[in-house]
């Protein structure tokens, strides 16, 4: 009897919990739903989109910028014809500069994360340098680079009077103004991820390897690295993406066909040769390429902790 | 001796990875003071005549009042749905959790040019007209992943048991929300309402594939750059600049007041 009695609350119980958790998953989609349907309609839907506007085929005799659905695949073998070296060198550009933010911010973040943990003044002051970019525009930022750097600038002209720089040479519009640019651009985003893993960097682990006479090299690459991996895997993404879609740093400071990448091909395909296909289809690689790319450096390296 | 090197070798690094990051930001800075006419190329004298009248050149406050505009307005709703989005995934369970972390993370995953160019492909496709209404949708979707991640964060670094202790001690769930979950979010939520704004503000490439003739000050800058950019967009960089930087730093203050009176109690 009495089990049964204690059977039966058991049963009232677990039905007014399964109610209670089948209100809190309605009340999860109510919450869910807006921001996804925006997500649904103006991201997965536009690349739907995207992917059958790169099929679309020029009629016989049709105006400019006057294309009907179809299915030519054509189109991705023409403009990787055209376009592949402008493609390869926006990955080129993206890893470069990829590498050289990641030497330059990792320093940078040690020193604000662990070197002067214990004085915070400073520590908090570098840390609201670290972001001060964000606040400025990026377009203001790359054009002062650009006349920092331009031929009657100071640095141009001490380089060609040390004779490092030959005399009509330029620093501008060269394929090193553009690298440099695209490290500058995103070396926040490269810096600001390691800065917080080092952040719990625990020091006594690195005095405890060097108790055990690892040199600071070794204590650096056992301990150090291995502890901010995800923030430098992070960084790494956060910085290689955006940087091989960037076209501003290549056309304020490169602005040469050395120098050309592929988001200047896409602007320009799609305002000024009004070929939409070709853009959607040149659009298109990119994104999957970029995918591929960075799934399979996610696989090798990827850890649980990045989202 | 090895120890020395390395002693030296983050700070001497460190310090000059900030300079080159602060030098355009100062170059901004003072060739906002520049007698410059109509080009602001050359250093031609010191004047304050651009900061007393930053609305001097054409074209500048107009696209200027436009980007204020546009990254209030995609602030606000991404970041309302953003926070919506990310209470939702850490407290509901749900059968397309796949399904809804690839389209969160998707976003953050694709270049801004083929963020832009896939609108641009849907918004020609729908023959809507780009301009004003076009670029704050662009913008709302490029910062709701970020909404997202940035709370998120926050949520499933709260404990639960907060919210039930509220509910034993009789608070609706209503009120344990506004009461006990919302204040503790709230700073997650005011830094991703930021950063959307930061980055909203700051765009060009989406913008420039979904404004159609419509100008933001971005844009404008970038259009200006091959004639050469009048000062007043220095002064206004240079505004924005000094504005958010009291903005942090304000902030700052706060929190460690906060932390001091913690400490105390």
């Amino acid at each position: 009897m009495t089990l049964m009695t204690r059977k039966g609350i058991a049963d009232l119980r677990s039905r007014e919990e399964i109610r209670a958790e089948r209100r809190k998953g309605r009340t999860g989609v109510y919450l869910i739903a807006p921001g996804m349907l925006v997500l649904a309609l103006f991201f997965a839907l536009p690349v739907l989109v995207l992917l059958a506007m790169s099929l679309y085929v020029k009629p016989e005799g049709a105006e400019i910028g006057e294309f009907v659905p179809g299915f030519e695949i054509g189109n991705y073998a023409t403009v990787l014809a055209a376009y592949w070296p402008e493609l390869l060198r926006s990955f080129g550009f993206a890893l470069i500069a990829t590498v050289l933010a990641l030497l330059i911010g990792f320093p940078m973040a040690y020193l604000v994360a662990v070197r002067l943990r214990e004085k915070s003044l400073l520590q908090g002051i570098l840390l609201v340098l670290l972001i001060a970019p964000f606040f400025s525009s990026f377009i203001l930022r790359t054009q002062a680079w650009k006349q920092i750097l331009a031929d009657e600038g100071f640095i141009a002209q001490t380089l060609k009077f040390l004779a490092i720089l030959p005399a009509d040479g330029h620093l501008t519009a060269t394929p090193i103004a553009v690298v440099a640019g695209l490290t500058y651009n995103f070396l926040p985003f490269m810096v600001l991820p390691i800065y917080a893993n080092l952040g719990r960097l625990d020091t006594r682990l690195l005095e405890a390897s060097g108790d055990l006479y690892a040199s600071p090299m070794t204590s650096f690459f056992k301990v150090t690295l291995p502890m901010s991996a995800p923030g430098v895997f992070a960084g790494t993404l956060l910085t290689f993406i955006p940087a091989a879609g960037d076209y501003v740093n290549a056309a304020l400071l490169g602005n040469n066909r050395n120098t050309t990448m592929i988001g200047q091909v896409i602007d320009s395909r799609f305002f000024k040769v009004i070929d939409y296909p070709g853009a959607s289809a040149l659009s298109f690689v990119l994104m999957v390429s970029i995918l591929i790319l960075v799934t399979i450096y996610i696989r090798r390296f990827g850890t649980e902790e990045l989202m | 001796m090895k120890q020395k090197i390395g002693r030296w070798f983050i700070p001497a690094v460190g310090g000059l990875a900030f300079i080159y990051l602060l030098v355009p930001i100062a170059y901004i800075f003072v060739f906002s003071f520049n007698d410059a006419g109509r080009t602001n190329l050359e250093w031609r004298g010191f004047t304050l005549s651009n900061w007393q009248n930053p609305c001097g050149a054409p074209a500048v406050c107009e696209s200027l009042v436009h980007s204020l505009q546009v990254g209030t307005v995609a602030t606000i709703v991404a970041t309302a749905l953003g926070t919506l989005i990310a209470i939702g995934l850490v407290r509901y369970k749900f059968r397309f959790r796949k399904l809804t972390d690839v389209l969160i993370i998707l976003p953050l995953a694709t270049p801004e040019v083929v963020l832009g160019a896939s609108l641009l492909a849907q918004f020609l496709n729908l023959g809507w007209e780009l301009g004003y209404t076009t670029i704050v949708i662009a913008h709302i979707v490029f910062c709701m992943s970020f909404v997202i991640v940035t709370v998120r964060a926050r949520v499933s670094s709260l404990d639960p048991r907060l919210e039930e202790a509220a509910a034993d001690l009789y608070a609706s769930p209503r009120t344990a929300f506004w009461k006990v979950t919302f204040p503790l979010l709230l700073p997650g939520i005011v830094a991703a309402a930021l950063l959307s704004f930061a980055m909203s503000f700051d765009d060009f490439i989406i913008t420039n594939f979904n404004s159609g003739t419509f100008q933001t000050f971005p844009k404008f800058i970038y259009v200006a750059a091959t004639r050469g950019i009048p000062a007043q967009a220095n002064v206004i960089g240079s505004a924005m600049f000094i504005l958010a930087l009291l903005v942090v730093v304000i902030g700052q203050v706060i929190s460690y007041r906060k932390k001091k009176q913690l400490e105390n109690s």
